[in-house]
């Protein structure tokens, strides 16, 4: 069984948020709830700069998921995290467990009061039946069941963001990298824990 | 550990993916479906059939179930930059419900940037920010009126002021917007008006570009494609920011960079590109000649120009290196630009050893005081290098707006009748009329005089000064007393204060735009009376061709109605013309003959037919090779793009299902030139000037525009320098039908060719038979000559650094100084170097220490008045702003995010936003220029007609921008200008 997943490939991300809007678009997502992000880190640094689409990641262990006290969150046979609004309170809990700040309020209510949580589908819904009005209204559009993968992946103007598969887009991935040398290192376990120079070179004495 | 403990249960939900996909993919996504899943795995159909309703789809088509409304799929292009990507409307019930890429197109491959990843929002009719009926100003407020009032009172009043001061009193602003089919309407219409009054967004755009560029080696236009840079080992961004202006453009560069090209940026902000390159090289705004030479010095003092190339292929490039050794010195190239040797050095070896490559640029390049100069150096390093015609490697100048490059080709330019054919010339006007099926002596009694006829006419930069230039000082015999601007912003020419004082004096403004509301609004913040808007369709609301930057022609198909009360550009110029009196004249009906059919449009009103309009067009724009594009052919490319290659654009082979047209050999939108009739199929050529193929497979020399010999050197080609397969080895003049006599090629010709074509050259032969011969023998029609590198024609032969006319540098006016001024250029006098000579007397400099330079940002377009009025874009960017360095903010006080006021040697200021950023240098500051609705800090939405103000408003950045022009062209000055930056 595929598991979906998403890859923002920085060596390609060039900050014209067309995933932004292709995901307003299909999913018809209010103004002010942004299930898609792009960052940039070091914006006008010379050598620095970085630019990355940031959504939910999908979590294979989810934090958001183990932090909802009312359960509302479930993962699909694809390994999509998605929820149901029909039982969030709007508590904020998945705000503050998510590292990708993906889960959204939308605002409702004159102080302010937290609405149900949105985030990314993964274009793929929620509880109500595949194509519903009712699922599109609460959720957005469920392309997954057309056979169709995420707006913001398909539209990428650099192909820089890549959606489906898992094994898929790692495989997609690993031959750019292979190609052109270079782009792995803002992943990984070089990443995690320091590059390979800190380590002793090999055949030292330590 | 896991953080969940049901993680598998996957309870709440049956499998969406598997379910979904049943019957439709054996597996799960695969890499290919993943890849190129449109088409492909799922037809159209299959998309349609499991399409659910749309909120939108319901509120818009309340009376039909949309359960069972019928969905089509219609192919059109995105109306927001000149890549021209694909893009497939799903459509219900006439509502536009969904967008899916097209991963088959062959130019973007289904990848979008914001904009045209939202561009369904123009189909949103609930919230729309639209002029959605004609209005006119009246006592200070927009009052809504009828179409049938307001070309009533329009025509009347135009009418009663070409009586009083003639044709030339009005000026007409079309648009890079329009498909080419409008644009050559519009051409004509305002000829049969009697004026050549009228321009563009390409006159602010690259009109530089195309004179300079053509003036090299004959035709101003991106040598290649987009597609050609993954077959180049390098790409040198001199003046454009890629990554915002032409995203999509980027999945090229990129791909090329992956597999091992280099990336260049030179540019005085580190930009989105900038961050994409091996080498950024920072330097001074308005100094690009001194750049380009002092790479050339590099490359000529290291003896790395192809000299077999120079030899062969380009004229006095021998005296250009004599000036280069003698002028741009490592130390002057350094003191003009402040690049060090060593960085110069290092863009030198990477061009000299990564070839074939391509210089890259936009508005940086083409929006200076000498910029006509500043493109000529761009050819110039690449004509040294032997980049010129060859996959590649060649000049890759990226245009800025959808069509941008076919309003040039074919639409409403001042200088030239559609074709690039000049005004001047009257062989033109005779060739034109006879297309037009016109009658020649009835079009001249439309102008003023045969001299008007003949006579280049203002340009859009400076129709402020025909309004309020002195009488006895303009070149023709009224002031512009009527403007009608028919899809340009007003907020993208520069000096916004002195548009103003212009507007004030105005008899009548006429706005024919779906979002007029910049010039509605500034109008009426001066005025009571005198201005009418008209809502129009955009292009997504009708059919039609589009050129993108590539030179290739894509066909739109029309996605929707026009909305609300709006018509179609074209109905709306026959509409007029029939008030004018001159509408069989538009539609070519004379003498029982008609060229162009009415259909019916909008609520069964009558317009010209587009597909007939292309027809026309093809049987006229010769000179550019407008005439293998037939509407037959460019809509059989749009259905079946996945037959083109990727990298050469070229069809491997296929058929067209619908009308059994083959598509072999064919390049992707037949790229222009695409020589002689329809029926010859012309591939369309996809680099210009490559002389390694056939010319009937896109193949191509340098144009022989200039004549053979100058002062006893030969211009044409060297022997042996050909296309491949020609029969002619040696260099040849343009054809006509004494050197096709002479070569005893005439009987080639039909009898039918023969009886068009006595008397006529390959330009003004409408039976397109000198065309067919010429190159049935492997020729070019328009001859085989060198490149120039000096063009002896134009001011500056060969281009010269010329300082800003708001120079940051006034120790370096004397020795780089602007062109001397000019009594009359383009029927007004132009000022150069006595506003550089008052600017370093007045200590300017001082005043205002920082370089102001504009420039584009990814979520907006133009003058930005549509694509703020997008919600999805608009949300992106709620503000102008300024980019500031850390250092210049500090000295200033100012922090990042607090307002501050730019103001500028114009006496204006503007109140923007302060982005603290290291991205500019301390000596530069940078304003986006897509922002309007605000007036030196004043928000304008009184002056909006009600429901048509954009949802973002911000500061006009060319409320404050300075005077200065291009010597040849009238350019505008937008990139270097002075300024000082105080908190607000």
């Amino acid at each position: 069984m595929a598991r979906m997943k998403f890859l923002c490939d920085a060596e390609r991300c060039i900050e014209c948020n067309g995933c932004v809007t292709a995901c307003k678009n299909e999913n018809e997502v209010p103004w002010g709830v942004n299930r898609r992000r792009v960052v940039t880190i070091n914006d006008g640094v010379i050598g620095a700069e970085k630019s990355i689409s940031v959504a939910c990641m999908h979590c294979s262990d989810a934090p958001c998921m183990a932090v909802c006290p009312v359960d509302c969150f479930y993962r699909t046979e694809d390994g999509v995290v998605l929820h149901d609004k029909d039982l969030c309170i709007g508590c904020g809990y998945c705000f503050y467990a998510c590292p990708f700040g993906a889960p959204q309020f939308p605002q409702a209510g004159a102080f302010g009061l937290r609405g149900k949580m949105d985030k990314c589908t993964f274009c793929s819904g929620g509880p109500e039946p595949d194509g519903s009005e009712a699922e599109f209204k609460k959720y957005g559009r469920n392309r997954l069941a057309e056979g169709k993968l995420p707006a913001c992946a398909e539209m990428c103007s650099t192909k820089a963001l890549l959606g489906g598969d898992g094994d898929v887009i790692a495989d997609i991935y690993r031959q750019r990298v292979t190609v052109r040398g270079k782009g792995s290192e803002v992943w990984g376990w070089g990443t995690a824990y320091g590059p390979p120079q800190a380590k002793p070179a090999a055949g030292s004495k330590s | 550990m896991l953080l969940t403990r049901k993680s598998a249960s996957a309870a709440a939900a049956p499998s969406r993916l598997s379910g979904g996909l049943a019957g439709i993919l054996a597996n799960t996504v695969d890499r290919r479906a993943f890849l190129k899943r449109s088409g492909v795995t799922l037809g159209a159909g299959a998309v349609a059939a499991q399409l659910p309703f749309n909120m939108i789809g319901k509120a818009e088509a309340a009376d039909t179930p949309a359960e069972t409304g019928k969905v089509e799929v219609r192919r059109t292009v995105c109306t927001h930059c000149s890549v021209g990507c694909a893009v497939d409307a799903v459509v219900q019930n006439g509502v536009w419900i969904r967008q899916e890429p097209v991963f088959d197109s062959p130019l973007n491959l289904g990848a979008h940037c914001a904009k045209g990843a939202s561009i369904r929002d123009h189909g949103i009719t609930h919230d729309s920010h639209r002029l959605k009926y004609p209005v006119k100003l009246e006592g200070g407020k927009w009052k809504r009126i009828s179409w049938d009032q307001a070309y009533d009172e329009i025509s009347q009043k135009l009418l009663a002021i070409r009586k009083d001061s003639g044709p030339d009193a009005l000026f007409v602003v079309g648009s890079s917007k329009h498909n080419n089919e409008q644009a050559y309407l519009l051409r004509k219409w305002v000829s049969l008006w009697g004026t050549n009054n009228c321009d563009h967004q390409a006159r602010i755009c690259h009109s530089t570009t195309v004179a300079g560029v053509a003036q090299t080696w004959g035709y101003g236009a991106m040598t290649n494609s987009y597609n050609d840079e993954q077959n180049s080992k390098c790409l040198f961004f001199l003046g454009s920011n890629a990554a915002e202006a032409h995203p999509v453009s980027m999945l090229h560069t990129l791909h090329a960079k992956e597999n091992g090209c280099k990336v260049i940026v030179a540019d005085p902000r580190y930009t989105r590109t900038a961050a994409k390159a091996d080498v950024y090289v920072r330097f001074r705004s308005g100094t690009d000649v001194a750049l380009l030479f002092g790479i050339l010095y590099h490359v000529f003092k290291n003896g790395w120009e192809d000299k077999q190339y120079i030899q062969d292929r380009v004229y006095g490039m021998d005296k250009v290196k004599e000036e280069v050794m003698a002028k741009w010195t490592p130390d002057k190239v350094t003191e003009v630009t402040g690049v060090s040797e060593a960085e110069v050095l290092n863009v030198a070896k990477t061009l000299a050893e990564h070839r074939p490559g391509f210089i890259i640029w936009a508005m940086g390049q083409t929006q200076h005081n000498a910029a006509n100069g500043i493109v000529r150096a761009s050819n110039i390093l690449m004509l040294a290098l032997g980049n010129v015609g060859r996959s590649g490697g060649g000049c890759n100048i990226y245009r800025g707006h959808d069509n941008v490059q076919g309003a040039t080709d074919v639409g409403p330019n001042p200088d030239t009748l559609p074709g690039y054919y000049p005004v001047f010339v009257p062989g033109s006007w005779v060739h034109w009329s006879r297309v037009w099926n016109v009658d020649l002596p009835w079009l001249k009694k439309q102008y003023a005089s045969e001299a008007m006829m003949g006579k280049p006419g203002m340009t859009v930069s400076r129709w402020i000064d025909g309004v309020l230039e002195k009488n006895d000082v303009i070149d023709q015999d009224p002031n512009l007393r009527a403007i009608i601007y028919w899809g340009h912003a007003p907020n993208s020419q520069t000096r916004g204060k002195d548009m103003l004082e212009a507007m004030k004096k105005l008899d009548l403004m006429v706005v024919i735009d779906p979002y007029p509301s910049a010039s509605a609004s500034m109008f009426a913040m001066v005025r009571q009376e005198g201005a009418y808007l008209l809502p129009v369709a955009t292009q997504l609301e009708t059919e039609g061709s589009v050129t993108a930057s590539n030179r290739s022609l894509q066909w739109r198909e029309k996605v929707i109605e026009p909305l609300f009360e709006s018509r179609t550009d074209h109905m709306i110029m026959y509409q007029l013309a029939q008030k004018f009196g001159f509408a069989d004249q538009l539609v070519g009906k004379k003498d029982g003959k008609q060229n162009i059919r009415l259909v019916k449009g909008k609520g069964g009103m009558e317009e010209p037919s587009m597909e007939d309009t292309l027809r026309e067009i093809n049987r006229g724009a010769w000179t550019i090779g407008y005439t293998g594009q037939s509407p037959e052919r460019l809509q059989a490319h749009m259905r079946n793009m996945h037959v083109f290659d990727v990298k050469t654009l070229r069809a491997r082979g296929g058929k067209d299902a619908k009308t059994g047209y083959d598509l072999t050999g064919d390049y992707y939108g037949l790229p222009w030139p695409c020589y002689g009739t329809a029926a010859i199929k012309h591939p369309g050529t996809p680099n210009l000037y490559d002389t390694s193929k056939h010319v009937m497979d896109g193949g191509h020399t340098f144009r022989a525009l200039f004549g053979v010999e100058k002062d006893g050197v030969n211009l044409l080609a060297e022997d042996g320098v050909c296309s491949k397969g020609s029969d002619i080895t040696t260099g040849y003049p343009q054809f006509d039908h004494v050197l096709l006599k002479k070569l005893g090629w005439w009987d080639e010709l039909t009898d039918d060719e023969k009886k068009e074509a006595e008397g006529k050259l390959w330009t003004n032969d409408l039976s397109g038979g000198i065309q067919r011969v010429v190159m049935k023998h492997g020729c070019s029609p328009f001859g085989n000559a060198k490149a120039r590198a000096v063009v002896w024609n134009f001011p500056d032969a060969i281009p010269q650094h010329r300082e800003p006319l708001y120079s940051p540098r006034p120790d370096l006016v004397e020795k780089y100084p602007a062109n001397d001024d000019v009594k009359v250029l383009w029927r007004l006098p132009t000022l150069f170097k006595s506003v550089q000579q008052k600017a370093v007397a007045d200590k300017t400099a001082e005043k205002y220490p920082l370089i102001l330079t504009s420039g584009r940002l990814v979520e907006y377009e133009g003058g930005g008045e549509e694509t703020r009025s997008n919600p999805w874009l608009a949300e992106l960017q709620q503000d102008n702003f300024v980019e500031i360095n850390p250092k210049t903010a500090a000295d200033r006080g100012i922090r990042g995010g607090e307002y501050v006021w730019v103001s500028t040697p114009s006496g204006a200021k503007i109140k923007v936003k302060a982005k603290v950023t290291e991205g500019v240098g301390p000596d530069t500051v940078f304003v986006p220029f897509h922002f309007s609705g605000w007036w030196e800090g004043k928000d304008m939405l009184p002056y909006y007609p009600e429901g048509a103000h954009p949802i973002v408003r911000g500061e006009a950045v060319n409320t404050a921008t300075t005077y200065g022009y291009d010597r040849v062209t009238m350019m505008q000055e937008t990139k270097t200008t002075l300024c000082q930056v105080a908190k607000a």
